[in-house]
């Protein structure tokens, strides 16, 4: 404890890089997740194909994408940028997949409605199919975010500095203490992300955790 | 002007080989209701949904104000129409006064105006102004429903689609939401298209009602009167039900109809008497409180629907066969007695009625 103590200016800049490399991939991720899913959405055949990619993209070990990136881009091996891009392809990976599942979850009947009322397509999915995806998408959101912080520390293998760092270090010096703060460090920071991502989807959509007092009964369509 | 206001001309669609809708040519009239009423999967829905084009037809032209719709932005067509669900398809993630303000704010209108306009609809549609700021799923099945009508005529469009909006709800709030739409109707006179399988909701709503049948054929335009009296063919006279000819004396008021007259007695006056026969008991005010029965004098029997009379023979046969005497009670519109009056006499009424009414060629 005196070492974390002692430490402690450290251990928040490494938690800080941690933060930062794992959250910009995951915006990132969404900008481009959202729209590839609306694009390939109506076509079953590019559907398909997108998903397999990212499937297959998924399967590459990070370990390898954070050393050949540096030779693809010609960027540093401890360019930042390596880590925020291998995580990207996968946080692509993922939520295209998850895009998908949150636009098929809004209601069939609605989005019939939504047409009916005269809605473009433009305003259709911003103003109805995108907040009614919201509560899903969020699911998947928090499932990325946990794999990105456990991803980053992988990076801390080549040298990039984050909470892995503390864990890399201590396993050379032969100091449990220092790989336990570590440890401790990245659920941490797992853990307040995923509490933020529960927030920001509770505090958007207000209307998902109302239980319905009485739905009309719906017949199914002839 | 034209006179109809939505015409279909030799409309047809196919799904693949299966055709939903078979060459329908059909006028709906301005500042009435057209129903569509015919047995599931007969292209009811289909049809009405070609007129704001959810559905292309695969043939014929659909004319709108005299307008041929398919040259029309399919968007700004139907914002320029209501159109109804059966589920109400509200947005759960919009408050009600949000969801009602939606088209005005596609048609660009202020946040602030729409708002203020669908707090207006909130009472047209007799929804308290408390139930603004609430999300759908904080409604009953009937609200939510009325919450669907207020955002139909958010923008005041001239036309309503409806889509057997009041399936879904219980028969009680299904009732109360029929007689709503007949009072909006009187004071909007908007050119309503409804669409139902309930041939009774037909004859409540419809000014005209159009019957499909099964391939999307049309099987007969008539009023409800004509429809119940004269079904054109085989399907329609099975569709229309067994009990027609009992509903149809809805059609005919009771003038001509002759009361009897009939033993009364007060109410107060009552322990004193041994009827002879059926006697009518009547309140301090001569309205009737009962029968006073021959067979256990000093009870007061009642049961027995009343006819108040300038009323439909429906109403007039239906109090005699319910009364315990089997004389039916003829009030007037204050609810005082006038006179009874015997199931064969109404049956009479209606027969001189029907030999009135010329056969349909
Ligand atoms: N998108 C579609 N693809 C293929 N067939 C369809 C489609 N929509 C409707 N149909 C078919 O067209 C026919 C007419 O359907 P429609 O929905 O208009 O019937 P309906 O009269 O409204 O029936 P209901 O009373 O059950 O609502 C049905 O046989 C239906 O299966
Ligand atoms: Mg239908």
């Amino acid at each position: 404890m005196e070492w974390a103590a002692g430490n402690l200016g450290r251990i928040l800049g490494l938690a800080g890089q941690h933060f930062v490399l794992a959250a910009v991939p995951l915006v990132l991720g969404l900008v481009i997740s959202l729209p590839l899913a609306q694009l390939v959405r109506r076509h079953r055949a590019w559907r398909t194909a997108l998903l397999t990619v990212s499937s297959v993209l998924y399967t590459v070990p990070s370990l390898a994408l954070f050393i050949i990136l540096p030779v693809v881009l010609g960027t540093k091996i401890l360019d930042p940028a390596n880590v925020i891009v291998a995580l990207t392809v996968y946080a692509v990976a993922l939520l295209v997949r998850a895009s998908l599942d949150a636009l098929d979850s809004v209601d069939a009947e609605l989005t019939l409605a939504a047409q009916a009322l005269g809605h473009t397509p433009v305003t259709r999915y911003f103003l109805v199919d995108l907040p009614l995806s919201l509560p899903v998408l969020v699911a998947g959101l928090r499932a990325v975010s946990v794999s990105n912080v456990s991803l980053v520390s992988v990076a801390a293998l080549v040298g990039m500095p984050n909470l892995g760092i503390l864990f890399t270090e201590g396993l050379q010096r032969d100091f449990v203490t220092e790989i336990v703060v570590g440890l401790v460090g990245i659920l941490v920071l797992a853990l307040l992300m995923d509490l933020a991502l529960v927030l920001a989807g509770r505090l958007l959509s207000p209307w998902a955790r109302l239980v319905p007092a009485s739905v009309p009964r719906r017949r199914s369509r002839a | 002007m034209p006179e109809a206001m939505i015409e279909f001309r030799e409309v047809s669609k196919a799904y693949g080989a299966s055709i939903a809708v078979d060459r329908l040519s059909l006028d709906v009239p301005r500042g009435q209701i057209t129903v569509f009423v015919g047995p599931s999967g007969c292209g009811k829905t289909t049809s009405l949904r070609m007129v704001n084009r959810m559905v292309e037809p695969t043939s014929g032209t659909i004319l709108v104000d005299g307008r041929d719709v398919s040259t029309l932005p399919a968007a700004r067509l139907r914002r320029s129409m209501g159109y109804v669900l059966q589920a109400a398809g509200l947005m759960p993630h919009r408050t009600v006064v949000d969801n009602i303000a939606t088209v005005p704010r596609l048609n660009g209108v202020s946040r602030r105006q729409a708002r203020a306009r669908a707090h207006e609809l909130l009472d047209v549609v007799g929804l308290s102004q408390g139930l603004a700021d609430r999300y759908p799923a904080q409604l009953s099945g009937g609200q939510q429903q009325r919450v669907g009508v207020a955002r139909a005529l958010a923008a005041d469009p001239p036309i309503l689609l409806m889509d057997e909006p009041f399936s879904a709800v219980d028969p009680v709030v299904r009732q109360e939401l029929q007689r709503e739409l007949l009072r909006l109707q009187q004071d909007l006179g908007k050119t309503i298209v409804f669409v139902t399988h309930d041939i009774d909701e037909a004859v409540l709503l419809g000014d005209r009602i159009a019957v499909f049948a099964v391939g999307g054929r049309l099987a007969q335009v008539a009023d409800p009167e004509e429809l119940l009296r004269a079904p054109a063919d085989e399907f329609v006279a099975g569709f229309v039900g067994r009990d027609r000819g009992f509903r149809h004396l809805g059609f005919y008021d009771d003038g001509g109809l002759s009361l009897d007259e009939t033993p009364t007695v007060a109410l107060s006056q009552l322990g004193a008497m041994a009827p002879a026969e059926w006697t009518v008991i009547l309140d301090g005010a001569g309205r009737p409180a009962g029968w006073a029965s021959p067979v256990s004098p000093g009870t007061v029997v009642t049961g027995g629907s009343l006819h108040r009379a300038g009323g439909t023979l429906r109403s007039a046969l239906d109090s005699a066969l319910s009364s315990p005497s089997g004389r039916g009670v003829v009030v007037d519109d204050d609810g005082r007695f006038l006179g009874t009056v015997a199931a064969t006499a109404v049956l009479a009424a209606a027969e001189r009625r029907r030999a009135a009414v010329p056969e349909e060629a």
